[in-house]
């Protein structure tokens, strides 16, 4: 089996143009989702998996339309409910590769509940949330990300709700793959998506995206130059978690079990916090780090192995047909008690 | 393994020939009532009677001992003739304690037989029922019916003295006494109870032991004791020669799936969240996985919907089930499977409601529900079995459409059905109409939204098909290509094509079968689970010589072609429904006729005396 599920099938050259379907792309001019757009179709030759086996699942918002765009199979749903969706097809059809596609709005607040148990349960399917903190398709209400006091056609005085953090989310919900990257860095982005597509279980990747309509520069800590180079923090396996431009190094350090900023030269290397992404806990403490008070970090917070889904339930399927042969109704309907009247 | 009941023979005491009886065990929903009346159908089974059941609990698991709200009952009816319905007004009542006998009394007819446990009478349980005195110490009551006074707990107790269980242990095999007793009473087989406490209990001797002794003496008890002057056989009922089992509707429902899945040879993907009276589908489902079902215990009704529908999307069956209120939540779904065009069976077990309702009852009230519960216009195809057996046909008919025609399908049970159990004539799989699934993979012409003339069904597309990659969703698209498109004749089009195709599966059904004459003064209509209540009450207007007529339908959307024909040769139509009028408001919608509801909305199934009288009085009437 190759690393998605899919049946080890030989998968033709491809192009990024091959995974470009003939509609046109509808998205508001400057949205952050062209570039995703463009970074998936991209990294979609890499996969290494015929085209045909591959299948897009979505939900509803501006991010859901995207299915639309891929030249793949792919099934626009309804709101919140692609993780179940996607549940429901990889138990039926083990050997696609699954990729949902959701938002803040669409996968945290009204598919919530089904965002917790696809990552519980991990089922073997991809998960991108674009996360933009705003509700686009519905014309700007503030979203389950938004920060706490935003004002928004919904909540003219702010809102009282604290926003939940997308990757926190995740890593509580037993995720056994947890990233981050950002739509205005493809290199990253194309790197993650490999990164989260290759997973065995639930690849859970949250793009921070901009809407440029509704929300313009929510995520600007990562796009203006002298903030992304102060603030930005690549997650490598194995690499100490420090940041910040050459002449103020910064590092994060644990303090108990509790992370601190320290100047990168104020501590010996033996103090130093080396990324581990098989360390769960680890990545729970990461999760929560954001600018002004830490570095934002992006990259791989976690990736472990876990019991998958389907696997389980296939496996069941596989022992029970090879330890009493496959079903047979005559036989079933004539079971148990019976008589005869004649 | 088949048996063929041996006649049991009698004692010297009177033995009185019955064509049926109706018969309830009532007692603490602790007491055993469902298992002992379980096993008294099992036994009326080998004894070649044909059978109704209705088993009537509460919806708490251990309800408080000894309280009205707490009695669980079971009953049955069995007869040398066709049995259409558990019964009435009841030939026999075992109430184990004061509350048993407060609820059901009042269902027992003068002169009937009443059998109490008296040791559960005492002051904190006749306190409990609300008795100031003991009712047992009313003479009326011994004059009206023929009451047995029995010991039951010390006669219990008395004969497994010596086993070494403790007082709760013993005292829970009380039920078994009971049974033994009735089943002397009428004559049954001991011999199916008997295997059952064996195999029940062979990892517990003790236990297997106390309940084996119990049960004989309770037999043993109405043979010797005076007090029981006389005894009853219903002979075995001219049925069609065949293979029979019990069945109930719930697991009917399960095995239909299991034959279509095991003759279109796909797996199937069922979706659901456990809720009452559907989750025992689910249980089933999930012990046959040699068929390849996939059972998946969602995290809700609405995930439950989805997985199936991602499972059809991806060239599997989706099945998903719950009662009322689930498909509420479902609905949503059940019309992105309308637009999307893909097959989906759903099973809504009907049980009281507005809201949680009425959990562990039955009801019809779903009907407008799976008809129009949806947003906007989202047409389903709605099918309701007649029996619990009758499942089995009609979920595998759900199967066969929904694939055909692309189309969801919705299939009303209810809880009397669901949980009601009928000797069942085994039939041959091989006898079940084809289920024919073609996915398309040929690549030249190829339109997501392409329709089959006949049936306007569109192709069915495995994912993993080559050339054939496609995308669809819930906005409106373009006919034929599967665009998106909002342009408003499109839109039209579109609603009227998805309405025509599941107006085209009248194609599908056989001419209406009429029970009665053809044409007449009055014809009964029918759906689902109230079919041997009508059937029962139309037979006896029929045997006294009226003009009467009944129809049952199992397609609900959409309607057999030729009803329309039928209504109108008869002078009145009557329209018996456990709601307040749903079907009735259907047919005068759609034929113009003037059809009269009769509605009763307890959480029972109808009574087959009070749709006669019904139809008796409509007959009678002027207008």
């Amino acid at each position: 089996m190759s690393p998605g599920g899919a049946e080890a099938k030989e998968a033709p050259k491809y192009t990024k143009k091959d995974f470009e379907s003939d509609q046109d792309v509808r998205w508001c001019p400057g949205c952050g989702d062209y570039a995703i757009l463009s970074a998936i179709q991209k990294s979609m030759p890499d996969l290494g998996i015929p085209r045909e086996d591959i299948v897009f699942i979505s939900g509803i918002g501006c991010s859901s339309r995207f299915p639309y765009y891929m030249n793949t199979y792919g099934f626009h749903t309804i709101h919140g409910r692609a993780p179940a969706i996607a549940t429901g097809l990889r138990v039926a059809r083990p050997d696609l590769k699954i990729f949902v596609v959701t938002g803040d709005g669409d996968g945290l607040s009204i598919g919530g509940n089904h965002l917790l148990h696809v990552l519980r349960r991990n089922v073997n399917v991809t998960i991108l949330l674009f996360n933009n903190r705003i509700y686009g398709l519905t014309k700007g209400q503030y979203s389950p990300t938004s920060e706490l006091g935003k004002i928004t056609k919904s909540t003219p005085a702010g809102s009282a709700d604290r926003p939940v953090n997308p990757l926190a989310f995740a890593l509580g919900c037993g995720g056994t793959f947890v990233a981050r990257t950002v739509d205005r860095n493809i290199q990253h982005m194309e790197e993650m998506l490999r990164r989260a597509a290759h997973h065995k279980g639930t690849g859970f990747l949250e793009i921070l995206q901009n809407c440029n309509v509704y929300n313009d520069l929510a995520w600007n800590v990562m796009y203006d130059k002298e903030s992304k180079l102060r603030y930005e923090l690549r997650l490598e396996h194995g690499k100490p978690l420090l940041f910040g431009p050459p002449d103020d190094r910064r590092a994060v350090i644990m303090r108990g079990v509790v992370p601190t900023v320290v100047g990168a030269k104020d501590v010996p290397e033996s103090a130093l916090w080396i990324h581990d992404e098989q360390n769960v806990n680890a990545a729970k403490l990461l999760a929560d780090l954001f600018a002004p008070d830490f570095p934002v970090p992006i990259g791989v917070l976690a990736a472990v192995e876990g019991p998958v889904y389907e696997e389980i339930m296939l496996q069941q399927e596989q022992k029970a047909i090879s330890e009493r042969g496959p079903g047979d109704i005559a036989k079933l309907l004539t079971s148990g008690d019976t008589w005869q009247i004649s | 393994m088949s048996k063929v009941a041996a006649p049991v023979k009698g004692n010297g005491k009177s033995l009185k020939e019955l064509n049926r009886a109706v018969i309830r065990f009532a007692g603490d929903s602790g007491d055993g009532m469902q298992l002992t009346g379980e096993q008294f159908t099992t036994e009326s089974a080998w004894a070649g009677n044909d059978i109704a059941t209705l088993p009537n609990f509460p919806a708490e698991i251990r309800a408080p001992a000894g309280t009205l709200f707490g009695v669980s009952s079971f009953q049955l009816q069995f007869g040398s003739q066709r049995v259409y319905t558990p019964g009435d007004r009841l030939d026999c009542l075992v109430a184990m304690n004061p509350a048993a006998l407060k609820v059901h009394l009042r269902d027992l007819k003068t002169g009937g037989l009443l059998i109490v446990n008296t040791q559960a009478f005492d002051k904190r349980n006749l306190d409990k029922a609300g008795y100031a005195t003991s009712p047992l110490e009313d003479p009326a009551l011994g004059e009206r019916y023929r009451l047995h006074r029995v010991d039951m707990s010390a006669l219990t107790h008395e004969a497994i003295k010596d086993l070494p269980l403790n007082t709760k242990e013993k005292d829970r095999t009380k039920n078994f006494f009971a049974l033994g007793l009735v089943s002397w009473i009428y004559t049954r087989p001991l011999e199916p109870t008997l295997d059952w406490i064996q195999k029940k209990f062979a990892k517990n001797k003790d236990i297997a032991e106390a309940n084996t002794r119990v049960l004989k003496a309770g037999h043993a008890y109405g043979e010797t004791a005076e007090i029981f002057g006389e005894h009853y056989t219903v002979e075995p009922a001219e049925m069609a020669p065949g293979l029979y089992r019990a069945m109930t509707g719930n697991r009917a429902l399960a095995w239909g799936i299991l034959a279509a899945a095991q003759r279109a040879t796909v797996p199937v993907v069922y979706g659901a969240y456990p809720i009452t009276p559907a989750s025992d589908i689910l249980h089933e489902l999930a012990l046959h996985k040699r068929f390849r079902v996939r059972t998946i215990q969602a995290e809700d009704e609405i995930a439950a919907v989805a997985a199936a529908i991602g499972a059809s999307f991806g060239g599997a069956i989706g099945v998903t089930a719950s009662s009322g209120p689930g498909i509420a939540l479902k609905g949503e779904g059940i019309g992105l499977a309308v637009t999307a065009e893909l097959p989906l069976v759903v099973f809504d077990i009907q049980r009281g409601g507005p809201s949680t309702g009425l959990p562990t009852k039955t009801e019809q009230a779903d009907l407008m529900q799976a008809l129009y519960g949806r947003n906007s216009e989202a047409p389903v195809v709605v099918l309701a079995p007649a029996t619990p057996g009758d499942c089995f046909f009609v979920a595998y008919e759900a199967v066969r459409i929904a694939a055909k025609y692309m189309v969801p399908v919705m299939v009303l049970s209810d809880g009397f059905l669901a949980n009601g159990s009928e000797p069942w004539l085994i039939p041959d799989p091989d006898s079940l109409p084809p289920i024919e699934i073609q996915f398309r993979t040929e690549k030249e012409g190829f339109f997501p939204y392409l329709r089959d003339p006949a049936t306007l069904g569109r192709p069915w597309v495995r994912p993993g098909t080559p050339g054939l990659e496609h995308r669809i969703g819930g906005i409106e698209k373009q006919d034929v290509t599967g665009n998106i498109s909002y342009d408003p004749e499109n839109h039209d089009h579109m609603v009227r094509t998805r309405a025509e195709k599941v107006r085209r599966v009248a194609q599908e059904i056989p001419p209406t079968s009429i029970n009665g004459p053809a044409t007449g003064d009055l014809l009964v209509v029918g759906w689902g689970g109230t079919y041997g209540a009508i059937t029962a009450a139309v037979e006896r207007a029929q045997a006294e010589g009226t003009s009467v007529a009944s129809v049952h339908l199992r397609h609900l959307n959409p309607l057999p072609p030729d009803l329309g024909h039928i209504l109108r040769e008869y002078r009145k139509v009557l329209v018996p429904e456990i709601n307040s009028g749903q079907l009735v408001r259907v047919l005068r919608a759609e034929y113009l006729v003037d059809a009269v509801g009769f509605n009763r909305v307890r959480g029972l199934p109808l009574a087959s005396d009070e749709i006669y009288d019904a139809l008796i009085q409509l007959l009678g009437s002027q207008a």
